[in-house]
């Protein structure tokens, strides 16, 4: 029997109080003044909580995370990414399939299936790779891994970008056949040197000049991102877009979407906020593919997601050990944590500048990744009747990051040290209240955090 | 100053105290006896992560020169090729005592990162990183063209405390991969000169456009504008095979200083070194009265002498 919780006094979408009555993992009742209703009727095990000054949000949905098992369990685990997911507000994640095997069968997609499950903070989502190993030349078994009890829907070789166009305009033909989409990571491999010794390091342009690294242009990223859409046009499949990074990826999405072809993009967080000039000193934690860009590239980023040409925030959360950041740059490891500062940056580059809305928030963490994938539980309205995959947040507490308080088990935090706004007080994965008061209480299947 | 680890940013007046203290060590290595005893009693580590006999060679003989103990340690068959990392390395040295690490490596930015850490208390010198900087190469250049602007202007006298206000330096060949010429840059233009590149748009680096300098295409071109130095950059082997120009003979034709162009010019020729005869600088060229290449050499001591004890003495 699932515990009732009457939460009373919050703002869905950050409008009018209103109070949440949920049982059974549903929203059973929402409006004014159920609280006086209902509490009376409450048995002793009901738990009401205060939403004053609180906004209600519907679970955060997260298309791209990267949780390292199997492989490089000293990374992450699913166990420990899904507190990290729980604790930043995400009801469900995609988990790339860059592990080690990768994850490019059935056999390793149920695995990572079956590790959320059983772990039980999030919904976790394994995603398939396109190619065989991810090495860019033969189809991966994307059928299997469909009718495989993790129903992957979701292809992507994320970390790697399918270059070889005849394998890509395959990929998407046959991934239309079997009902899912591909999930492309734009970089043109020449472009940036791939697998040769002077392979990109950060974005080309007036910083790398200076600082004598190999630079990453942004036509690398964009040349794929148009190819692909025509692509996706020509054979009229579904196109994702991983982290898109640069202004003039935003203008070529635009046209896309202007000619009706099937393409969604994602923004991470910290493309969103951070910038190429901190590459200046030289800090392995701002290395990250694709690279930090400039603050113009930052600027025309928020306003396509304000204005929905980019359709959605994907952390491409990407936890390291210590030692792969505590090195030469050239050496060091891409990536960056982002699950559980995702609301707070999210909120700082588009909340408070205006660009958009609470009730806009929702659609671009929660609603549109939601729409993308196809889940019909997830992104939800916050309306009666509907899963309880709910999220409290306090917009008006500012917090500084401290990766050491995190619970992802990479302290690669770019945001380190940052004062941010709004903090993720309470998380509902299916009524089940896995985050309480900024803590993690236990999971759905009953594991907790220590 | 605690390190030195690039000329982006070095003040002007940090940059002549170590000019003028170099005029000092140059008086010094003239000596019979070319020695000084301020540094006795100090460790200075080379710690090379690069093959580079002559940086290396250059800072030994500066750091002895002051009295200095000095300990090379060399990627190259040490605990490194067993993927020891950067930061215990240092953490070794620094237990060991290390007063000054003088790092030459391939990553960009390993001096930065060395400097910024809490690893080491040691102060830290850049032999050069990567593509980024090599600022002691840029200070004994600047130190040879002081020297040739000054002697051009004043019949007597020490050039000492004067900078190179006016004067036009050439430099030629592979910017975009050059550590020197991106020293050279921020310093020549603290000092006040003018700064000209000539090189093919693939060996310039994309952000080009923001740099406080010149850009031509055409060497013949950027010799009509008379330059009063001429620094021509060394073209790696790796990069003649046709990737970023056709041919090695294509690049001499164009942007190579032949006989034909030296011709043409009057003004000082320098080379960082090793060089490659007869495909980025003649032979003539090379031997030629105007090349200050040997000087260089010379003077590559003196600087790093000057710049070992500034950091190691406080004196300024």
């Amino acid at each position: 029997m699932s515990t009732t919780y009457l939460i009373t006094g919050a703002r869905p979408y950050g409008e009018d109080p209103q109070d949440v009555l949920i049982e059974g993992g549903r929203i059973a009742e929402i409006g004014p003044d159920i609280g006086h209703r209902a509490a009376p009727q409450l048995t002793d095990d009901a738990v009401i909580i205060d939403g004053s000054g609180l906004v209600l949000l519907p679970g955060m949905v997260d298309l791209h995370v990267h949780l390292r098992e199997p492989g490089r369990e000293d990374a992450e685990t699913v166990e420990t990414g899904s507190r990290a997911a729980a604790a930043g507000g995400f009801t469900a994640v995609h988990a790339m399939a860059n592990s080690s095997p990768v994850a490019d069968t059935a056999g390793v997609v149920e695995q990572v299936h079956r590790l959320g499950l059983d772990s039980g903070w999030t919904e976790v989502y394994p995603v398939g790779a396109i190619t065989r190993g991810l090495g860019g030349t033969v189809l991966a078994e994307l059928g299997a891994m469909a009718d495989s009890s993790a129903q992957v829907r979701m292809f992507s070789d994320d970390g790697h970008c399918v270059n070889n166009a005849q394998l890509m305009r395959r990929a998407l033909e046959y991934v239309k056949t079997i009902g899912g989409f591909v999930a492309q990571h734009a970089q043109d491999a020449h472009l940036t040197g791939w697998d040769t010794e002077h392979v990109a390091q950060m974005n080309e342009g007036k910083v790398s000049a200076t600082l004598g690294l190999p630079g990453w242009p942004s036509v690398a990223e964009e040349a794929i991102i148009a190819r692909d859409v025509l692509l996706a046009d020509y054979t009229g499949a579904r196109l994702h877009i991983c982290h898109v990074s640069t202004a003039g990826s935003v203008e070529i999405i635009r046209w896309a979407k202007q000619r009706g072809i099937q393409v969604t993009a994602e923004v991470t967080p910290h493309h969103l906020m951070l910038t190429d000039d901190l590459v200046k000193s030289y800090n392995p934690v701002y290395k990250v593919n694709p690279p930090l860009r400039t603050e113009a590239d930052t600027l025309a980023l928020r306003e396509a997601l304000a204005e929905g040409i980019i359709d959605c925030v994907g952390t491409d959360h990407a936890p390291h050990p210590d030692q792969a950041k505590e090195c030469e740059w050239a050496q060091a490891a891409m990536g960056m944590t982002g699950l559980e500062t995702a609301l707070p940056v999210v909120q700082h580059a588009m909340v408070e500048t205006g660009l958009i809305s609470w009730r806009r928030f929702a659609e671009i963490t929660s609603v549109r990744p939601s729409d993308i994938y196809g889940h019909d539980h997830q992104g939800r309205p916050l309306a009666a009747g509907e899963p309880a995959n709910l999220i409290l947040v306090d917009p008006s507490v500012t917090t500084t990051v401290r990766p050491e308080d995190h619970a992802t088990k990479g302290r690669n935090s770019p945001f380190r040290g940052l004062e941010l706004p709004g903090q993720v007080r309470h998380t509902f994965l299916g009524g089940h209240q896995v985050l309480a008061q900024g803590e993690l209480t236990s999971s759905r299947t009953g594991r907790t955090a220590r | 100053m605690k390190h030195l680890l690039a000329t982006e940013g070095l003040a002007y007046d940090d940059a002549l105290a170590i000019l003028d203290t170099a005029e000092e060590m140059a008086a010094v290595s003239s000596r019979e006896v070319k020695k000084l005893p301020t540094l006795r009693g100090r460790t200075v580590v080379n710690l090379f992560y690069e093959d580079s006999t002559r940086t290396r060679v250059s800072f030994e003989a500066a750091a002895k020169r002051l009295s200095a103990d000095v300990v090379n340690f060399s990627a190259k068959g040490s605990s490194v090729s067993k993927g020891e990392s950067l930061k215990d390395t240092v953490q070794t040295l620094d237990a060991m005592g290390a007063d000054a690490i003088v790092i030459r490596h391939s990553a960009s930015g390993s001096a930065a990162q060395l400097a910024a850490s809490d690893w080491s208390e040691a102060a830290v010198v850049n032999a050069g990183d990567g593509a980024h900087e090599h600022p002691t190469q840029a200070l004994l250049d600047a130190l040879t063209l002081r020297r040739g602007w000054y002697s051009g202007h004043s019949a007597t006298g020490s050039p000492r405390g004067t900078d190179l206000a006016g004067m036009k330096v050439l430099i030629v060949g592979d910017i975009v991969h050059s550590r020197v010429a991106r020293s050279n840059v921020w310093l020549l233009r603290t000092l006040g000169a003018e700064v000209h590149f000539a090189a093919p748009a693939t060996l310039l680096p994309y952000g080009v456009v923001s740099w406080p300098v010149i850009v031509h295409y055409s060497l013949d071109e950027a010799l009509e504008a008379a330059p009063d130095a001429v620094m021509m950059l060394r073209v790696q082997a790796e990069r003649m095979g046709g990737v970023f120009f056709p041919t090695a003979a294509e690049y001499t034709r164009r942007w190579g200083l032949t006989d034909e162009r030296l011709a043409r010019t009057q003004a000082m020729i320098l080379h960082p070194g090793p060089m490659n005869r007869g495909v980025e600088i003649s032979a003539a060229a090379a031997d030629s009265p105007q090349a200050k290449i040997l000087d260089q050499v010379a003077h590559g001591v003196a600087v790093r002498m000057a710049v070992l004890h500034l950091l190691l003495t406080g004196e300024h």
